[in-house]
């Protein structure tokens, strides 16, 4: 039997966009993307439909990509259909706030439930925006699923479990998990595959079930946020570089090592 | 009860020094809110460390000793310090962001039905709500949010480790000890773990080295690295590298530094190749003295250096070797 498979990927401003290029709005506390800077799907998130299509290729697979959010790009949040995954469903709802992670939590939740079976979530170690490493505990916890982070290889079991490998700082760690289970990937797994040609031409003809935050029977206390968001800002950084210049290139490593020694570092 | 609760870790017998960090922050807080403060120490076996978190500030301190405690089990160690949250009824509850924390205190949260913020750098009380207003690094360090809690319910708030300074210990200093039995249901540990492989990297720790040298995309390939490890050799540092470095697989993941990599505070920094990237610049913003050498003028590593070159490494990097070997002999 294939496996019912679930991706979670949100859409966010690309964090590869240049220091220099990072505006912030400070009136509505939100970031600005770079003019010309489209908004990408999370790293880590497409680092999570890599693991799944190397299960479908193993063991054999359904996938389906989730998205809470509003805004969407359509182009990108289509990005893991040409990579190879099935169906993607859009819970497209700019009620439900993302900067405490729990809306987004009941919301991924409940999307999940509705889309039916299923025997894995596998989500990102985070998304590039908030950073918070929150919203797939909170799934699995509403779930009640038992939750391995951090990812970076996952192998389907004889016997219907999973074996993760989960990367620490210095090593990794091996656990067993029953299906149904949730699991966050971190970029240790590899990178992502690129769409072929054929795939692009796929997901383009397929088009996203969209539902809101009511289709979801999402209520206003559950939608309310929980942290507020009193202020957003750039950190500035007094620090004042030193260039150390030379006659060339290796005369200015030279004069580096000199200055150094100069200010008692080495 | 106490009002604050702080999820303790133990490193063998000892406590974690993160845990001293949380006690001062929560000391902090204590001192606008007036509640005590408690510490939950969770492991098969305690030891002194009670004793220690009373010297570092806490006033309370419950001893949750069981077998099934003493392995790095998520499962486990979230069934048991929920059961103390239900006894004691903190309205903060400070956990660190490590590898246990990080995961028990956003669980913890969601089964309280709590708020929580993660990654917290400042953590104050706002002297009009009496709630925590906390400021955490976001959109990967490129920008800053101060976030405060709404409602009135408990707060669960993840601080960085080596953020905060540990109180002075005061040896004297009283609080109560109280053991703590729990009952972890066998159905609460849905992950087993099977075994832990340490990639051990030799010489000195890159987390505890006071000189770290990095390099990053721009050395091309696997083999400037070797080069760097030289030069760590002979300043007695440790090796670092971007994520970039890592991923294209010239160096292990285990000395990537960076947001989510390790976080380096070593005396000086020597970066080679790295663009300093806010992802970057997350793990070692708090290096002493950052060097950069990058050919790239505009590169977002100047912006964090006390010393820089401009140009490229394959002929600056030699020299500097050699010279800092010549300096080093004389
Ligand atoms: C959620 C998230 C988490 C992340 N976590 C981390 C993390 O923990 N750690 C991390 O490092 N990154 C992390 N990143 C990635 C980060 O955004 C950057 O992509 C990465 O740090 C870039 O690595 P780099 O500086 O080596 O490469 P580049 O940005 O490509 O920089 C290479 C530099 O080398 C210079 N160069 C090239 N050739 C030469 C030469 N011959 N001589 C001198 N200089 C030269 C170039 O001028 C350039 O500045 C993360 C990203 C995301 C989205
Ligand atoms: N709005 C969202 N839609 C879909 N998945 C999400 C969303 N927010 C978070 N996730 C998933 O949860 C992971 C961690 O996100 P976060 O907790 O926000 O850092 C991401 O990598 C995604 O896999």
């Amino acid at each position: 039997m294939p496996l019912n498979i679930v991706v979670c990927a949100k859409q966010v401003v690309d964090p590869e966009t240049p220091a220099s290029a990072f505006r912030i709005d400070e009136d509505s506390k939100r970031v600005v993307p770079a003019a010309g800077i489209p908004p990408v799907v999370n790293g880590f998130d497409e680092n999570a439909v890599e693991a799944a299509l190397q299960l479908k290729e193993s063991v054999g697979a359904n996938v389906t990509v989730i998205s809470v959010g509003s805004g969407f790009v359509m182009d990108v949040m289509k990005k893991p259909l040409s990579m190879g995954a099935d169906e993607l469903a859009l819970v497209d709802d700019p009620r439900v706030t993302d900067l405490d992670a729990f809306a987004t939590a009941v919301a991924l939740a409940e999307a999940i439930k509705k889309v039916g079976d299923f025997d894995l979530v596998l989500c990102g170690r985070q998304a590039s925006d908030w950073d918070n490493a929150m919203v797939p505990l909170g799934v699995a916890e509403i779930l009640g699923l038992p939750c391995v982070t951090l990812a970076q290889k996952i192998e389907a079991r004889e016997d219907g479990g999973i074996t993760v490998h989960r990367a620490l700082t210095d090593g990794y760690e091996v656990v067993n998990a029953n299906l149904p289970a949730l699991v966050t990937v971190s970029n240790e797994l590899g990178e992502p595959r690129y769409p072929t040609l054929r795939g692009i031409m796929a997901a383009g003809r397929k088009s996203p079930t969209v539902w809101s935050a009511s289709d979801l029977g999402l209520d206003e206390s559950t939608l309310a946020p929980k942290l507020n968001l009193d202020d957003l800002f750039i950190p500035v950084s007094d620090r004042r570089c030193e260039m150390i210049e030379g006659e060339d290139d290796a005369d200015a490593g030279r004069n580096l090592a000199l200055k150094l020694r100069e200010a008692r570092l080495i | 009860m106490p009002g604050i609760l702080v999820f303790g870790e133990l490193n063998q017998d000892a406590l974690a020094s993160v845990t001293g960090e949380l006690i001062a922050v929560a000391r902090s807080l204590a001192a606008e809110t007036g509640d005590d403060v408690a510490v939950a120490l969770q492991s098969s076996s305690i030891g002194d460390a009670a004793q220690e978190a009373i010297s570092l500030g806490a006033d309370a301190v419950y001893r949750v000793e069981s077998p099934m405690l003493g392995e790095p089990q998520i499962d486990a160690h979230l069934a048991a310090f929920e059961q103390v949250c239900v006894h004691v009824q903190p309205h903060v509850v400070l956990v660190g962001r490590t590898p246990m924390g990080r995961d028990v205190g956003p669980r913890l949260a969601f089964r309280l039905g709590a708020a929580v913020a993660q990654d917290c750098l400042e953590v104050a009380i706002d002297p009009d709500t009496g709630r925590v207003s906390a400021t955490r690094p976001v959109y990967g360090g490129n920008a800053m949010a101060r976030v405060s809690f709404a409602g009135d319910g408990a707060q669960v708030v993840v601080v960085r480790p080596k953020t905060f300074e540990p109180l002075e210990a005061d040896a004297s200093r009283k609080g109560e000890v109280t053991d703590f039995p729990v009952d972890i249901d066998e159905s609460a540990i849905k992950v087993r773990l099977v075994e832990t492989v340490t990639e051990q990297s030799e010489g000195v720790r890159l987390e505890d080295a006071g000189i770290v040298v990095a390099g990053g995309r721009g050395l091309g390939g696997p083999d400037p690295f070797e080069t760097l490890q030289e030069l760590c050799q002979v300043l007695g540092g440790a090796l670092g590298a971007s994520r970039a470095a890592c991923d294209a697989g010239w160096i292990d993941h285990s000395h990537q530094v960076g947001l989510t990599g390790k976080t380096i505070t070593p005396d000086l920094y020597i970066t080679v190749g790295i663009s300093g990237a806010s992802q970057h610049m997350a793990g070692c913003s708090a290096s002493k003295n950052i060097v950069a050498i990058n050919r790239d003028a505009d590169a977002n590593i100047f912006k964090s250096a006390a010393y820089g070159v401009v140009g490229d490494w394959n002929k600056a990097l030699p020299s500097f070797i050699e010279t800092v070997r010549e300096l080093r002999d004389s």
